[in-house]
């Protein structure tokens, strides 16, 4: 099952090493990882996203709280958080598709950030699954690249 | 004041009170070792940073202080691995210092050049590269904080030479630290402390399993306090072995793979364990899905992810083992004195008749291992420190020396690292001077280090080494024979070819002594043990002699081979 963690950390170098190296050692699989800076510039939040069953994720909750720069490991479950991912998208357009491509950005709520000979990219920001419909909407008129950024959560309230 | 980083850690050193450090320098390390000369630190000058790193160990665990060990960059560093390793695994308090090429330099495949912290970062418990003077004093005040507190284990410290060179103004920090992630909890939860108590008045066939960390708690009287008041049995881990006396009449001596048949019956029928410092790794359990089923599980210790980590846990307490149990005892003595508590009588029958019928017994003809260890046990009248190798040596001492003393026996528990016991037993002899340090070895196990004979001879540190020497590999060729059709695969070092024991303890410049005879092992222990410097005894042993009982891997608990 899905887990988001919301990590605080040090920001301190090799912190990062620290953290992923902890999931590949321990065995537990990471479906994505961001990593910014936090409204303190001396701690970073990492965003984990996890596949682990109930038992792993206390372990993976424990052995994160273990580490000595981590300051907090939050899970936040899908009802009482935000959680967004951003996706470039390069897709081909010519002159008859350009402007259904438009259409189904726009509802999407997505930004047309680079127009070029015979493609199109865009941005668009949400959850996982509105970005895979998006991916798959997209698929038949030819993507050329895509890079997803990985979850970022905040709690609600 | 203007002082070096170099300076400034030696004096960081001085302040955390270490009064020895192992270790061997190297290009980077000259500014420190420059620094050193001059301090009172005592500093001794191992032959592999790898028996540095184990003296450091055996140090740390015989007198429950940091140890210290040093190395170079680069291969020095990489040559620590396997000692930082076995140390962290134990939960030993053990802090490396190690050099680094300069920071200008750093990621360029300098010459010996090695991502130390890297390296170690799967292996350590926290670790620093320091790349300003200012940080130094800072970092090892860190280091030895971390080191010691908590779940102990081991923190490295990697100092680049020009840092280590660097001239600044120094001013000693405050011994306050802000490590903002790192809160240990020492004090256990007070609902579940009485739980605790009330489950341990209400069960009819209940243990004590303790490890390696009531000894680093220094919790051995508290837990004793608690098995005569309530009248359980204990049964100790190889890491627990002197945590409980084992003459007492309530101790089961050491459970799980070697263990005794009456440890693992015990577990295998108890309705309550009452887990102490010890994390059910699986040379205790044996199969998971069979280990004690009848078992509600009370888990005390420091450190949260170990708590139903392995085995389901019905009362967890984090915290300090010492505080809790002490916690527990003051919840404990009201309960019993209004009539709290089962009678235990059916329980204790049935533990002494399988101590009558499985007893662990010495196997008659020839020059026996076992008979050895039970000699050694004699003579020394129970009382000597004595340190292990890796192997079939390590579990004859663990069945046959009674431990009953806390840190009096000390072994490489986790890592299970071969070479340990001779730089371990040298570590250990330098924090306890006053102490009879024998390191129990195997023919295989002692010379992946044995040079540091050399060592012990020139420090004049007078450990005695008894080699039960039967020419192989000796717990590889134990499951080859057992599970492997006696295909004896690159397990037989061919004795009497080489080497010659007693001439290398002569070349070292130690005494060597030859026993091959059971009417000769008293008088050559007597001999070593009033020797003055560092011996070595060749025990020509029962070649194929075998660790019995012995729970197969993967087995069920109370699956014993010859139990």
């Amino acid at each position: 099952m899905k887990h988001t963690l919301s990590v605080l950390v040090e920001n301190k170098p090799g912190v990062l090493a620290r953290v992923s190296g902890l999931f590949s050692r321990r065995g537990f699989n990471i479906e994505s990882l961001t990593v910014g800076v936090t409204e303190r510039p001396e701690f970073s939040r990492m965003t984990v996203v996890v596949n682990v069953e109930e038992h792993s994720l206390e372990q993976v909750y424990k052995q994160l709280n273990k580490l000595i720069n981590v300051i907090k490991v939050v899970d936040l479950p899908d009802e009482n958080s935000v959680k967004r991912e951003l996706v470039l998208v390069k897709v081909k357009a010519d002159s008859k598709s350009r402007a259904e491509i438009i259409e189904i950005i726009n509802i999407f709520r997505g930004n047309i950030v680079d127009v070029g000979k015979g493609t199109l990219c865009a941005e668009v920001t949400g959850t996982g699954s509105k970005l895979s419909a998006l991916e798959d909407l997209l698929k038949p008129y030819g993507v050329t690249e895509l890079v997803r950024t990985g979850v970022v959560a905040i709690s609600r309230g | 004041m203007k002082i070096t980083g170099a300076q400034a850690l030696i004096r960081s050193l001085e302040r955390e009170g270490v009064d020895v450090v192992f270790g061997i320098p190297g290009g980077v390390m000259l500014p420190l070792y420059d620094v050193l000369y001059d301090s009172k630190i005592r500093h001794i000058l191992t032959r592999h940073e790898q028996g540095a790193a184990h003296a450091a160990d055996g140090y740390a665990r015989a007198s429950g202080k940091v140890g210290v060990c040093m190395a170079t960059s680069g291969p020095g560093a990489c040559n620590l691995v396997t000692g930082i390793a076995n140390a962290n695994m134990d939960s030993i308090p053990l802090v490396a210092i190690t050099g680094q090429v300069a920071t200008h330099v750093i990621g360029t495949d300098a010459f010996q050049e090695a991502d130390t912290t890297g390296i170690t970062l799967p292996v350590v418990k926290h670790n620093y590269l320091v790349k300003d003077p200012r940080e130094v004093a800072q970092a090892v005040h860190d280091a030895f904080l971390i080191a010691s507190t908590g779940r102990q284990g081991a923190v490295l410290v990697d100092v680049p030479v020009d840092v280590l060179r660097a001239e600044f103004d120094f001013k000693m920090p405050e011994k306050i630290t802000s490590l903002p992630g790192y809160k240990p909890t020492t004090v256990g939860h007070n609902r579940q402390i009485k739980e605790a108590a009330r489950l341990m008045i209400s069960r009819k066939r209940p243990v004590i399993y303790a490890g390696g960390g009531v000894i680093s708690a220094e919790a051995s009287a508290e837990m004793g306090q608690i098995a005569r008041l309530l009248d359980f049995p204990v049964t100790t881990t190889l890491m627990g072995k002197g945590a409980f006396p084992e003459t007492h009449k309530l101790s089961l001596g050491m459970l799980g793979m070697h263990g005794t048949s009456y440890a693992n019956y015990v577990m295998m029928k108890t309705d309550l364990i009452v887990a102490l410092g010890a994390r059910f790794d699986d040379r205790i359990t044996g199969r998971l899905d069979t280990f004690a089923p009848h078992a509600k599980v009370i888990h005390i210790d420091i450190d949260p992810a170990e708590i139903g980590k392995n085995v389901g846990v019905d009362v967890p307490i984090v915290g300090d083992v010492k505080k809790v149990l002490r916690e527990l005892i003051a919840a404990l003595k009201p309960m019993i004195k209004d009539g709290g508590g089962q009678d235990l009588k059916p329980w204790h029958k049935q533990i002494s008749s399988w101590k009558k019928e499985y007893p662990l017994v010495i196997p008659e003809g020839g020059l026996r291992p076992q008979y050895i260890v039970d000699r050694i046990y004699r003579v020394t009248d129970g009382k000597a420190l004595i340190v292990t190798e890796v192997g079939q040596n390590q579990m004859w001492a663990a069945q046959f020396y009674k431990a009953t003393i806390p840190r009096n026996f000390i072994s490489s528990g986790g890592l299970g690292t071969m070479g340990f016991g001779l730089p371990a037993a040298l570590g250990a002899q330098v924090g306890r001077p006053d102490a009879l340090v024998i390191d129990i070895a195997g023919d295989g196990s002692v010379q992946m280090t044995s040079q540091e004979l050399a060592t012990a001879v020139l420090n004049k540190v007078p450990i005695k080494v008894a080699v039960l020497n039967n020419g192989y590999l000796g717990m590889i060729r134990q499951w080859q024979e057992l599970f492997y059709k006696k295909r004896y695969s690159a397990s037989d070092l061919r004795r009497g070819e080489s080497p010659d024991f007693v001439k290398l303890a002569e070349a070292y410049g130690a005494k060597g002594i030859r026993i091959t005879e059971p009417g000769e092992v008293d008088h050559a222990l007597r001999e070593a043990f009033k020797y003055k410097g560092p011996v070595l005894m060749d025990f020509v042993v029962e070649p194929e002699e075998n660790v019995f009982p012995m729970v197969a891997p993967g087995a069920s608990l109370d699956d014993m081979i010859g139990g």
